[in-house]
């Protein structure tokens, strides 16, 4: 059983958002990280670089593939989580603690694109 | 789509809740727990491996020695019994059919071991060539399960659980023996770079020994570990390193290529490629970055494309970002600077030798 928690926003591509004020808290849920297995590697942007809701902004890597990241939201990288630099299984860890990218939303309406969490739960079969 | 074939296992790896994925047209165990617990298994004490998928094929006939002499790029002339070769089987232009194991089972008598994803192709090539030859063709992968017991531990895996003893057998030596009355083949072989033991049986046999050794708590092992270990041994797989545009000359395997033992099919232009030089060769990369370089990835020297990565992973025994690549010959020199081309970025990395691990095998 996938762990989900109430307040964030999921896309179909199993990314997570936590807002906070104009803030995103970008990452992978855990049921996309259970899937991936151990995570190796993860491929970050950079800060002040763009994302556009849709769109690849780096990468998962397990021992096995590597996994695209799709942004659910728009806007721009205010900071990356340098500690998945170092320790990448982080991510298998508590996904949700340890978010990949810090974003200032352009665009708020986005989020009504998204899955709550009872959505995302329908969506993955639990 | 075809369906894709199960081995006589496959019930076994849904009990144990393992990951499946097609494979060379097969439904095969990826992982039952996780890959770095497998691999780590294999390194340090022992695991099994479902290997029912490789195909068999048996050569007999007054001239059997004489005909896999002529498709083997392995020189067997007068081998004694119970030795193993490792070789392809080339195309008249030198790209690779498959690479495979012959085994000296008597004189004239010839056991074949090939790559699943080619048993339609090999056994066709195979029948072809041999219509000139006083030989018959026997394709036996109907017949044969097929299990691998590897790792530091696994001579004695096989002798307190399977009550099988292989200390008599040194690395690429066989021997027949009974089994549950039935004959079976035990090798000292395998594909992991550690000591190792292969076992051909029928599918009751190998089902049993399954069973045993599950039992005895040896681990489970799937694909998915199979490949991180022999990519940091530097072993070939069919398909990425060896391809029909591959020969073993550019995967630089020419250590299997016996130019001197007469001809065979491949012969010349692999001598061609070794006097010459071929045109591309593999090369080990070493990446400066933890970013993982994957299958198909470009592999650049400055701006320009000069080559393209075979196999990529993170090791899992060396903690490094590691790869084979098949490169422009004069690009792939030893310690040259190269990088590869990751996603939206270019990553360094160095040109190294393919052994990233050091095999430990019983001689």
């Amino acid at each position: 059983m996938s762990k989900i928690i109430e307040g964030l926003y999921y896309s179909e591509s199993h990314e997570y958002v936590k807002v906070e004020g104009n803030i995103g808290f970008i990452g992978i849920s855990d049921y996309a990280q259970h899937e991936l297995g151990d995570v190796v590697y993860v491929d970050m942007p950079e800060v002040d670089d763009e994302v556009s809701a849709g769109e690849e902004f780096g990468a998962v890597e397990s021992v096995k593939a590597a996994s695209d990241l799709i942004s659910p939201v728009s806007g721009t990288v205010v900071e990356i989580n340098e500690a998945l630099e170092d320790e990448p299984g982080l991510v298998n860890k508590d996904s949700y603690e340890n978010w990949i990218i810090k974003v200032e939303l352009s665009d708020e309406s986005e989020l009504e694109k998204l899955m709550n969490a009872e959505a995302y739960k329908a969506f993955i079969g639990e | 789509m075809a369906e894709n074939k199960r081995t006589c296992l496959y019930d076994k790896h849904l009990e144990l809740g393992a990951l499946m994925s097609p494979f060379a047209g097969f439904d095969m165990p990826i992982q039952y727990s996780n890959i770095v617990t497998e691999h780590n298994a294999v390194r340090n004490e022992v695991g099994v491996f479902d290997v029912s998928h490789m195909g068999e094929v048996e050569i007999t006939g007054p001239e059997a020695e004489k005909f896999v002499n002529y498709i083997f790029t392995n020189d067997i002339t007068d081998a004694p019994e119970g030795k193993i070769f490792y070789g392809m089987m080339l195309y008249p232009d030198g790209g690779t059919v498959d690479d495979l194991l012959v085994y000296k089972v008597a004189e004239n008598d010839l056991f074949l071991v090939i790559n699943a994803g080619n048993i339609d192709k090999d056994v066709a090539w195979i029948n072809e060539q041999a219509a000139k030859f006083d030989v018959k063709v026997d394709h036996q992968s109907d017949y044969y399960g097929q299990l691998a017991v590897q790792g530091p531990e696994s001579e004695k895996a096989l002798l307190d659980v399977l009550k099988i003893d292989g200390s008599d057998l040194v690395f690429y030596t066989f021997k027949k023996m009974e089994y549950d009355g039935e004959t079976i083949i035990v090798s000292r072989t395998g594909y992991t770079g550690e000591d190792g033991f292969e076992i051909y049986a029928s599918h009751a046999a190998i089902n049993k020994m399954w069973d045993l050794l599950i039992a005895a708590g040896v681990q489970p092992c799937g694909l998915g570990c199979r490949d991180t270990l022999r990519f940091e041994v530097g072993l070939p797989l069919y398909g990425d390193e060896l391809t029909a545009e591959i020969s073993p000359i550019m995967a630089t395997l020419g250590i299997f290529v016996k130019l001197d033992k007469g001809d065979f099919i491949g012969r010349d232009a692999c001598a061609k490629q070794k006097e010459e030089g071929s045109a591309k060769k593999l090369v080990g990369l070493e990446l400066k970055d933890k970013a993982i370089a994957r299958h198909g990835y470009e592999v650049l020297q400055g701006e320009k494309v000069v080559g393209y990565v075979t196999t990529g992973y993170r090791g899992i025994s060396v903690d490094k970002s590691l790869a084979f690549a098949l490169v422009d010959r004069e690009a792939g020199a030893l310690g040259n600077e190269l990088s590869v081309r990751i996603r939206k970025k270019v990553f360094p990395c160095e040109v190294v030798k393919k052994r990233f691990y050091k095999k430990s095998y019983k001689k």
